[in-house]
C-alpha cells in the first residue's frame, strides 16, 4: 500500500518538475533574465577593475569578496564540529572516577 | 598497505599531482580553477600518500600542529588582507580602489590582492581535507 | 563544436547519471556505492565541461574524488556490508 501511495506521489512530483522544466528559457538563449545589465558590467569591466584574466576568480574573489571569506568561515565551523565529535582531547586523560 | 608496486607508483605519481595542485592555485587568475579545486588537489595527493604509507609517516611529513596552524592562518589570513583596503582608507575587501597595483594582465603577479587571497585560501582547504581524513582514520583506543 | 554532437552527449551524460542515481539504491556494498558517487561526480563534471564551465567542471571533479576517498576511509573502519 505504502508503495503505490510512494510511486504515485513520485510520478505527480515529476510531472510537476517537467512542467516547471518546459517553462524555463532555453539553455544560452540571449533573453533570459540572467543576461540582465549586471551581467553586461562585469563583463565588460572585471578586466580593468581586477586584471585578473579568469573572470571566475574575478567575481568570486573580488566582486564577491564577502561570500568567499564566509565560505572560509565556513570550512573552518566544519573543521571545528568534525573535532568536536571525534577528537579526544589529551586534557583531563585520566581524571575521571 | 605494503604492496611494492603501489609504493613505487605513488612516489613516482605523486611529485607531479602537487605540482598539478600548486600550479591550480598559483594561476587561479589566469586559467579555469582556482583556490578550492588546487587546495583539494594538493590535500588528496598528502592523503594518498598517508593511505599508502601509513598515518605514521605522513604525520611525519606534516606534523598536527604544523596542520592546525595552517587551518587557522587560511582564515585570518583573509581577514588581514580585507583590511589593507581598510588601512588605505575605503572599504573592507577593496582591490583595485584600495590603490593596490594590478601589474599587467596575463602575467602571474597581477590581479592585485587576488593572488594572496587564493594562495591563503588554498593552502587552508589543503589542510582542511588532511585534517579531515586524519581525524576519521585515528585508531581509537 | 557542433550543435548536434554537443545535444547527443549530452543527453548520453545526463541518461548514465539517471542510471548510476538508480543504481546507488540497489547496491547493498557500501564501498561499490561510494565509487558510485565518484562514477557520477566525474559524469557531471564532464556536462559542466560541455557547458563550458570548465571552473566548476574541476572543482567538481576534484571535490567529488576527495569525498569518495575519505568516504572510503570512514568505509575501511566501519566494513562494507551494513544490513
Amino acid at each position: 500500500m505504502a508503495n503505490k501511495v510512494a510511486i504515485v506521489l513520485l510520478v505527480c512530483i515529476g510531472m510537476v518538475v517537467l512542467l516547471a522544466i518546459s517553462e524555463l528559457p532555453l539553455y544560452g538563449s540571449p533573453d533570459t533574465p540572467a543576461q540582465n545589465y549586471v551581467a553586461e558590467r562585469y563583463i565588460q569591466g572585471a578586466l580593468d577593475d581586477t586584471g585578473a584574466l579568469n573572470m571566475v576568480a574575478a567575481i568570486v574573489i573580488d566582486y564577491r569578496a564577502y561570500d568567499t571569506l564566509i565560505e572560509t568561515t565556513v570550512l573552518f565551523t566544519a573543521i571545528i564540529a568534525v573535532f568536536l565529535v571525534l577528537k579526544k582531547g589529551t586534557e583531563g586523560k585520566g581524571e575521571q572516577k | 598497505m605494503t604492496d611494492f608496486v603501489l609504493k613505487r607508483m605513488v612516489a613516482l605519481v605523486l611529485p607531479f599531482v602537487q605540482m598539478l595542485g600548486l600550479y591550480v592555485i598559483f594561476h587561479g587568475h589566469l586559467s579555469p580553477g582556482g583556490s578550492f579545486s588546487g587546495g583539494i588537489i594538493t590535500g588528496l595527493s598528502l592523503i594518498a600518500f598517508s593511505l599508502v604509507f601509513g598515518l605514521e609517516r605522513g604525520h611525519e611529513k606534516i606534523s598536527e600542529r604544523l596542520m592546525g596552524l595552517i587551518e587557522s592562518f587560511g582564515a585570518l589570513w583573509y581577514g588581514a588582507m580585507g583590511l589593507v583596503g581598510v588601512l588605505r582608507g575605503t572599504t573592507f575587501l577593496m582591490n583595485k580602489g584600495a590603490g593596490v597595483p594590478l601589474g599587467e594582465p596575463g602575467r602571474l603577479f597581477s590581479g592585485g590582492l587576488i593572488l594572496l587571497i587564493t594562495l591563503g585560501v588554498g593552502l587552508k582547504v589543503a589542510s582542511t581535507m588532511v585534517t579531515l581524513f586524519n581525524a576519521l582514520m585515528e585508531e581509537e583506543e | 563544436m557542433n550543435p548536434q554532437v554537443t545535444d547527443l552527449l549530452n543527453i548520453a551524460f545526463l541518461g548514465f547519471l539517471v542510471v548510476i542515481a538508480i543504481a546507488v539504491s540497489y547496491v547493498k556494498d557500501l564501498l561499490y556505492a561510494a565509487i558510485l558517487l565518484g562514477a557520477y561526480s566525474v559524469t557531471i563534471a564532464l556536462v559542466w565541461l560541455l557547458m563550458s564551465a570548465p571552473d566548476l567542471a574541476i572543482t567538481e571533479a576534484a571535490a567529488g574524488i576527495g569525498m569518495t576517498t575519505l568516504m572510503i576511509a570512514v568505509i575501511s573502519k566501519i566494513g562494507r556490508k551494513v544490513e
